[in-house]
């Protein structure tokens, strides 16, 4: 044991193989289908696609941050036998250009090479072998231009441009607001509290990296297989930049082994079928080595945020004043959509009456920023959840206090200005830490550290929007057939990339029909078969797509049970339920096999459809529509609040993170083995941002390229974790429920920088907080003459 | 050159180059992809294989090392219709998310308790260090390897390692 606390009581253990006879319900902790196939090896991911006369297809990396494209030489490659084409943006016929918002991102660089990751030429073997060598042979004439590798040199007159024909220079998006006035309420402020904090690049770094296998079918049709979070959207993508029909491609989307946001958008995409356009008909595999993954990847933006934040006596917050550098790299990916939600969050979940919020996305020679679980909220909340706790010490007032009476409550204004109509149990989080032993009996347990050790303990409060926001549609479609076999198919449009939803969807659907788990068979998204339903990302997974599919099985089983009825002809079909592979008819005991049924009923009556679009926020805070266009503002939050202990090695600097609470609003659960998942895994590398995770770079190269260099947490680098829901009921959500996909992440960065200014009384406001940095800042406060 | 050894129970014969990394020739030569690929260099275990009943690392060997060898693969620890009791607690107990991770954790799972049927939770973790996980949060890993060793005292048998 790491400490003396008890492990958590496990669970029955379940003698049965597969539950395949179980029928669905709600709110149990139901085995995840997926997890079958995925335990035995037998589930195929992008990455296990092979197939006969497979061609494997590779990028010629730029190596360098910034410079004109003078040419290509392929000839050397070429002529290496098995290489069967080396091809450049020369052979692209589409628009060459990628992205979501600014579509900035070239699949093969034409005119200039903007960081080290671009690709200059796609080459394809006949073996992996022949392709390093080919890619290697491959070279490119380059004029090296200056590059910009912080975001105050690219902010600086005169810096060299990332891109030349963008209006707004290196500014990516500007995002500002501002209610009430910051100025004149400095003078109402009796305290005052002002920062800067650092945060570092991260990668993902899911275990599978960015994969996938393309081939052109006979009838024209380019069949692409990936590792992704937005099928649909990479379909548009890779059309408008090869220069083909949407119609033409057909995107699948087997599960994903891992994304976290790294794999929301085009990776492999276009380039896999640009090289499937020249394989003759062939099947080619492309399958990104670590190294690769870490050079050409997207990552979490690195930040520096200015926070001044202002109180009065009585620890109700006045004002704060945030500016917020988002280092977004070359191209837009979705920097501008983070930076839009991070300003959102930037004042956490709090009522503030004066706020000015400003935020920068700028663009770089460093490596892409782009989405990552916590979207630019993993961010402020580090900022302004240590605010909130330097502020607290500065009153002399109880951290967890002073969070309680600046909580937004529902109906309150939070501060972005929006009404909070939905539910909003901040405060029901709070009180459960306040209740908790760990927190009321933290005094005893810092006073029993041994020699050259420092206990402490942090809280922090969180929130995390859902969804796209008031303009983009966020919308699911659901499909779900009775087949002629008599099963059901649930048609699923948003990919699962570990996070359990397809596990969800049989959860709801067998569960509405009353059909065991071995009725019920997933279709995966498939641009082909599912229908449109937006991206696996946003915490909006479950909400948005569950909502559509009870829609969808409602009407089938009522479809079900009309057609049933009048074949046993009966009046009411409130008369008849649906049984497993059946419908009975409950007065008389008579049933009808679902098989039978559907003989009974053509193609399209057998199946149901809905389309279900998130509720957006009414109000219209005063930001331009630029800004609304990113997403601003929300209308539904699930919020939390996290403890932690950490106990820090004086000598080493080392920060050992003992215990950890987490205290969620995420609505009511469906699955709760589903949401502990979510809860622990976000906390994991949460618990890599604070203390470890680091992609260094120099001069727009990357000096961490492994998983030996870039450290992420092992099983002993993370505690024992308690997850607590509240269960409030949201009204909205399907059965109640909210996103529970990223709120977790973002609370141990801050959690455990307040634990260890608790434990040391030093505060360092550059993350992540490695042994050199803590002891740095404990030599510092003791060459200070701090009490010790 | 021709290696012969015994995979998932069945005598092999393979000719390929014996410099041929062992993940390269699970996967793309006999089409087995339970062992994962991930960071290629031995840092993150997605890749466990049982060599002779011990974990190692298929993309740290090579084909000339497969000689006269018992190799156990995931796809020979247990099917859907007959989990092995240590895939059995890993789908029980909510170990698995993404998944990618889960073959090599669930053999590196094998040969720890066959070294040590009754882990506590530390060593446990401790056990599994080589084996990065990035979904779990590595909790229910451990629940499920707690359940897993207890299962197998209940019953008094040993867990397979390979057949």
């Amino acid at each position: 044991m790491k400490n003396k606390d008890k492990p958590p009581e496990l669970q029955p253990f379940f003698d049965k193989n597969i539950a395949g006879d179980v029928v669905p319900s709600i709110g149990i902790s139901m085995p995840r289908i997926d997890a079958y196939a995925k335990v035995t090896g037998r589930e195929r991911y992008a990455a296990d696609y092979y197939g006969f006369d497979m061609i494997w297809a590779g990028v010629k990396r730029a190596g360098i941050p910034h410079a004109r494209l003078k040419s290509v030489n392929t000839q050397a490659a070429e002529n290496l036998p098995g290489v069967i084409a080396v091809l450049t943006h020369k052979n692209i016929s589409g628009s060459n250009r990628q992205g979501v918002i600014r579509k900035d991102q070239p699949v093969l660089v034409d005119d200039k090479v903007r960081h080290c990751g671009d690709a200059v030429a796609l080459v394809l073997a006949e073996d992996k072998e022949t392709l390093a060598k080919a890619i290697k042979l491959t070279s490119a004439d380059f004029e090296p231009l200056p590059g910009v590798f912080t975001t105050e040199t690219a902010l600086e007159e005169n810096a060299p441009l990332v891109h030349e024909d963008h209006p707004g220079g290196n500014v990516l998006l500007k995002a500002s607001l501002e209610i009430g006035s910051v100025q004149s309420a400095k003078e109402h402020c009796d305290v005052l509290v002002e920062a800067c904090f650092e945060t570092p690049l991260v990668e993902h770094a899911y275990l599978e990296t960015e994969a996938g296998w393309a081939q052109l079918k006979e009838d024209g049709k380019l069949e692409i297989v990936a590792s992704t979070q937005t099928p649909f959207r990479d379909r548009m993508e890779v059309a408008d930049a090869l220069g083909l029909e949407p119609e033409r491609i057909r995107m699948i989307a087997p599960y994903a082994g891992g994304a976290f946001g790294g794999k929301d958008g085009v990776t492999v995409q276009s380039l896999l079928g640009l090289a499937a356009l020249h394989a003759n008909g062939r099947p080619v595999k492309m399958w990104w080595s670590r190294e690769e993954s870490f050079i050409a990847g997207t990552k979490r933006h690195a930040a520096r945020m200015y926070y001044r934040l202002g109180a009065k006596a009585d620890g109700s917050l006045h004002s704060l004043d945030t500016r917020l550098y988002f280092d977004t790299g070359p191209y837009d990916h979705l920097g501008g959509v983070v930076i839009t939600l991070a300003l959102e969050h930037s004042g956490g979940p709090y009522r503030i009456p004066n706020v000015s919020f400003k935020g920068w996305a700028v663009y770089t020679n460093n490596p892409i920023g782009g989405a990552f679980r916590g979207f630019g909220v993993a961010q402020v909340t580090a900022a302004m959840e240590q605010m909130m706790d330097m502020l607290a010490e500065k009153l002399a007032m109880d951290p967890l206090k002073l969070r309680l009476k600046n909580a937004v409550r529902k109906g309150d204004k939070n501060c972005v200005g929006v009404t909070l109509t939905h539910s909003t149990g901040l405060v029901e989080c709070l009180e459960a830490v306040a209740r908790h032993p760990l927190w009321t009996e933290r005094a005893a347990w810092k006073s029993k550290a041994g020699p050259f050790k420092r206990r402490g303990a942090g809280i922090v409060a969180l929130m995390h929007a859902s969804g796209y926001g008031p303009v983009v549609p966020d919308v699911a479609n659901a499909k779900v057939e009775l087949t002629a076999e008599g099963k059901i198919k649930v048609y699923c449009g948003v990919v699962d990339m570990g996070q359990g939803n397809a596990a969800t969807n049989l959860q709801i659907a067998g569960s509405i029909l009353c059909q065991n788990v071995d009725r019920i068979e997933l279709i995966l998204p498939d641009t082909d078969r599912t229908l449109p339903s937006g991206s696996a990302s946003a915490s909006r997974c479950t909400y948005t797509f569950g909502n559509a599919l009870i829609g969808a099985c409602e009407t089938l089983k009522l479809r079900i049970l009309q057609r049933a009825a009048d074949l046993l002809m009966v009046d009411d079909c409130d008369e008849t339920a649906l049984i497993p592979g059946a419908v009975r008819h409950l007065p008389t005991g008579r049933e009808i096999p679902l098989h039978r049924l559907a003989t009974f009923m053509n193609e399209s009556e057998r199946t149901a459809t809905q389309r279900f679009r998130a509720p957006t926020a009414k109000e219209i805070p005063p930001v331009g529509n630029e800004i609304r266009l990113h997403g601003f503002p929300h209308t539904l939050f699930s919020y939390g609040a996290h403890l932690v202990r950490v106990e820090v090695n004086e000598l080493t600097g080392v920060v050992d993170v003992k215990r950890y609470l987490s205290v969620s609003d995420c609505g009511k659960i469906i699955n709760p083995h589903v949401y502990e998942q979510q809860i622990q895994g976000a906390i994991a590398q949460g618990i890599g941002y604070a203390l470890s995770e680091e992609v260094q770079v120099n001069e727009g190269k990357v000096l961490t390229a492994d998983l030996a260099t870039f450290i992420i947490p092992a099983a002993s680098d993370v505690p024992e974790i308690e997850s607590q829901p509240v269960e409030i009921y949201e009204p909205s959500g399907p059965y109640g429920l909210k996103g529970v996909g990223e709120i977790a992440t973002n609370g141990p960065l801050p959690a455990i920088a307040n634990a260890v200014a608790d434990a040391c009384g030093v505060r360092i406001f550059r993350s992540p907080l490695t042994p050199s940095r803590v002891l740095r800042a404990l030599r510092e406060r003791l060459s200070e003459g701090g009490v010790h | 050159m021709k290696i012969r050894f015994v995979l998932n129970g069945e005598t092999t014969e393979l000719d390929v180059p014996g410099d041929r990394r062992v993940v390269d020739v699970l996967r793309e030569d006999v089409g087995l992809t339970g062992a994962k690929e991930s960071c290629g260099s031995g840092d993150c275990g997605a890749c466990t294989i049982l060599v002779d009943g011990e974990s190692r690392l298929s993309c740290l060997m090579l084909a000339a090392q497969l000689q006269g060898r018992r190799i156990t693969t995931i796809e020979g620890l247990g099917s859907e219709a007959q989990l092995h009791p240590i895939q059995s607690a890993f789908t029980q107990y909510g170990a698995v998310q993404c998944g990618f991770c889960i073959p090599g954790m669930v053999l590196a799972t094998a040969d720890l308790l066959k070294r040590n049927p009754s882990p506590s939770r530390e060593q446990i973790r401790r056990g599994l260090g080589g084996n990065l996980c990035r979904c779990t949060g590595y909790q229910k890993i451990v629940d499920a390897v707690q359940a897993a060793a207890s299962r197998s005292a209940d019953h008094e048998k040993p867990l397979r390692d390979d057949k």
